[in-house]
């Protein structure tokens, strides 16, 4: 079976959830090979080996932290050369689209990204899905020059596992120093707590202007804590600052596709409603029936958010008790 | 400095967007053509460091004869000049092919700075200043949510998922940039009459000695196999809260097991 490689998402020895995800895409169409870039690989091994890694490449250099994106892409375009994969696999976070699009160049080959499942094509080959214009049209699609490069949607795959060897094979590469012209000098976290990441959280609870203020934004708070979700915000809300530009949900922000999500004072312009669409299950709360939000909702109450969602976290409370 | 801001005219995410039924190409006659949304930020971003450093702003666009309504937005915000590639023969052509021929037309232009936004509404790849510092060999200063430089040294903050990374680089570099960068500057009259006498360049594939072979569809690494409208959603249920609003949400969160 052929080789797929697979670029691991970790933050030190934890393996997140979206390599999971690759890996259960990867291991349907060739023997997925884990590349892990950094330390941590002893450590993680156990979860990949849980998710049917085969072999796990690891190249464990400072340089695929202190410099942006190019030596990871030049890594990938290294083991390409070396295992003639079927294709790579990596995460469309805003990084991973990026390292896809150096390794396509680098490899002369075509790139998918944000693919939401991957299929086998009738004359071999891999196609991947993609949902575009908002969810609008659905898109097969397939690489007809190169090693594929496909960027798969965090949160589109569940995971299953089936175990594998995950057998370790060191990789030593020099990056070049054309690869080292943008240096990471820091990293400035902001707080999220033990919230989960927006774009791999299962729940999402947007908040948007409905809410009047920022401190209102502590209800929102409160909702998702109390479904151990993910926050989110409306652009009307990031522009009047009420919460942090990286919490967006919409065209210029983040697109996420959870298995539900909450929109909580927002209206549901086009431009949020395209980056979150794809939710599986979607609940609106809104004093204005006519809010075009409405339309996406499976289950939506016409109400003022300040009596129902105190309401819902209640009733939530009683019964995670009861 | 010589800056120059790339530009893309893309469908109005408010009107309709659709693909060919014939080639499965993007449809740009179907819906209203706007210049994409994140390149008003990036030319923002071009003026207030050509204002901090002085040189010019040159816009450059990849896009059919009109684009050039794009590129006229992006000269009346206050840019010097343009640079129009136009022709039949680009239709289709996918991210590779696009870097090509924009890192073509960045090496006839030179340039301190290349700043484009970080993603188009249409495509939504996010890859491109990744593929264009790649072709051109510079710095890949992306996602940026804050600028500095002073001439010869650039640092930007990073946006991600966590907050951002401080990164630094020397010039000549790539920056894309993010909503969060800037607030863009409306075009005013005097900007709008000023824009009809600035000089626009059209350059066509034969300009830059690029075979029509080598662009297009026809040359994308990439295709579609087929497309289909996504069935509309079910109706759902939407209630009046009437005092138990809350409580029915978490009925319907409880019945499909989400509590």
């Amino acid at each position: 079976m052929a080789e797929i490689l697979v670029l691991a998402e970790h933050d030190g020895e934890t393996v997140k959830k979206v390599t999971t995800e690759l890996l259960t895409a990867a291991r349907a169409h060739g023997e997925p090979s884990v590349v892990w870039t950094g330390d941590g690989a002893d450590g993680g091994r156990a979860r990949l080996a849980e998710f049917g890694a085969v072999k796990v490449y690891v190249a464990d250099s400072p340089d695929y932290a202190d410099y942006v994106v190019a030596p990871k892409a030049e890594l990938l375009a290294h083991l390409v050369e070396q295992t003639a994969p079927a294709a790579v696999l990596v995460a469309a976070t805003s990084e991973g689209r990026e390292i896809a699009g150096r390794l396509a160049v680098k490899t002369g080959s075509g790139v998918l990204t944000d693919v939401t499942g991957v299929t086998a094509g009738d004359s071999g080959g891999l196609v991947g899905e993609q949902s575009i214009f908002g969810g609008a049209i659905t898109v097969q699609s397939r690489v007809r020059t190169g090693t594929p490069v496909i960027a798969v949607r965090p949160n589109a795959v569940t995971p299953e596992p089936a175990a594998g060897p995950a057998e370790v094979v060191p990789v030593h590469l020099d990056i070049s120093e054309a690869a080292k012209t943008a240096r990471v000098t820091g990293r400035v976290v902001a707080e999220r707590g033990e919230r989960p990441e927006l774009t791999e959280a299962s729940i999402v609870v947007s908040g948007g202007r409905g809410l009047g203020a920022g401190e209102n934004f502590a209800l929102i708070e409160q909702l998702a804590d109390s479904l151990g979700a993910a926050v989110g915000a409306s652009r009307a809300a990031t522009d009047a600052g009420w919460y942090p530009h990286q919490f967006q949900v919409g065209q210029t922000g983040k697109t996420v596709s959870p298995q539900l999500y909450v929109a909580v004072g927002i209206s549901g312009a086009i431009q949020h409603r395209a980056g979150m669409q794809t939710s599986k299950t979607i609940m609106v709360v809104n004093k204005d029936p006519e809010a075009p939000i409405f339309e996406l909702a499976d289950f939506g109450v016409v109400g003022d958010l300040f009596k129902v969602v105190p309401q819902l976290v209640e009733e939530i409370g009683k019964r995670a008790e009861g | 400095m010589n800056i120059v801001v790339l530009v893309k005219q893309v469908p109005d995410t408010w009107s309709e967007r659709k693909l060919r039924a014939d080639d499965s190409t993007l449809d740009r006659d179907a819906a209203d053509a706007v210049i994409n949304e994140l390149d008003d930020y990036a030319i923002e971003e071009g003026l207030r460091l050509q204002e901090a450093h002085g040189g010019e702003v040159t816009i450059v666009s990849m896009g059919p004869e009109k684009a050039a309504d794009a590129i006229r937005k992006a000269l009346s915000m206050g840019a010097d000049k343009a640079v129009h590639v136009t022709d039949e023969a680009l239709r289709g052509s996918d991210g590779l092919v696009t870097s090509t021929v924009l890192a073509n037309v960045l090496r006839r232009t030179g340039f301190d700075l290349v700043i484009l936004g970080s993603e188009s509404t249409d495509a939504r790849m996010g890859t491109l200043a990744a593929m264009l510092a790649e072709r051109l060999g510079v710095p890949q200063m992306s996602f940026a949510s804050k600028v500095e430089t002073d001439g010869s040294k650039i640092s930007i903050h990073r946006q991600a998922d966590y907050g951002y990374d401080t990164v630094e680089a020397t010039l000549p570099a790539v920056v894309s940039v993010v909503e969060k960068i800037n607030e863009p500057r409306y075009p005013s009259f005097k900007g709008i009459m000023a824009a009809k006498k600035k000089p626009v360049e059209t350059l066509s594939l034969a300009d830059l000695g690029i075979e029509a072979s080598e662009a297009g569809l026809g040359a994308s690494a990439t295709e579609v196999v087929s497309f289909a409208n996504r069935p509309p959603r079910a109706a759902g249920t939407i209630v009046t809260d009437e005092g138990d609003g809350g409580t029915k949400a978490a009925e319907f969160l409880a019945a499909r097991k989400f509590i």
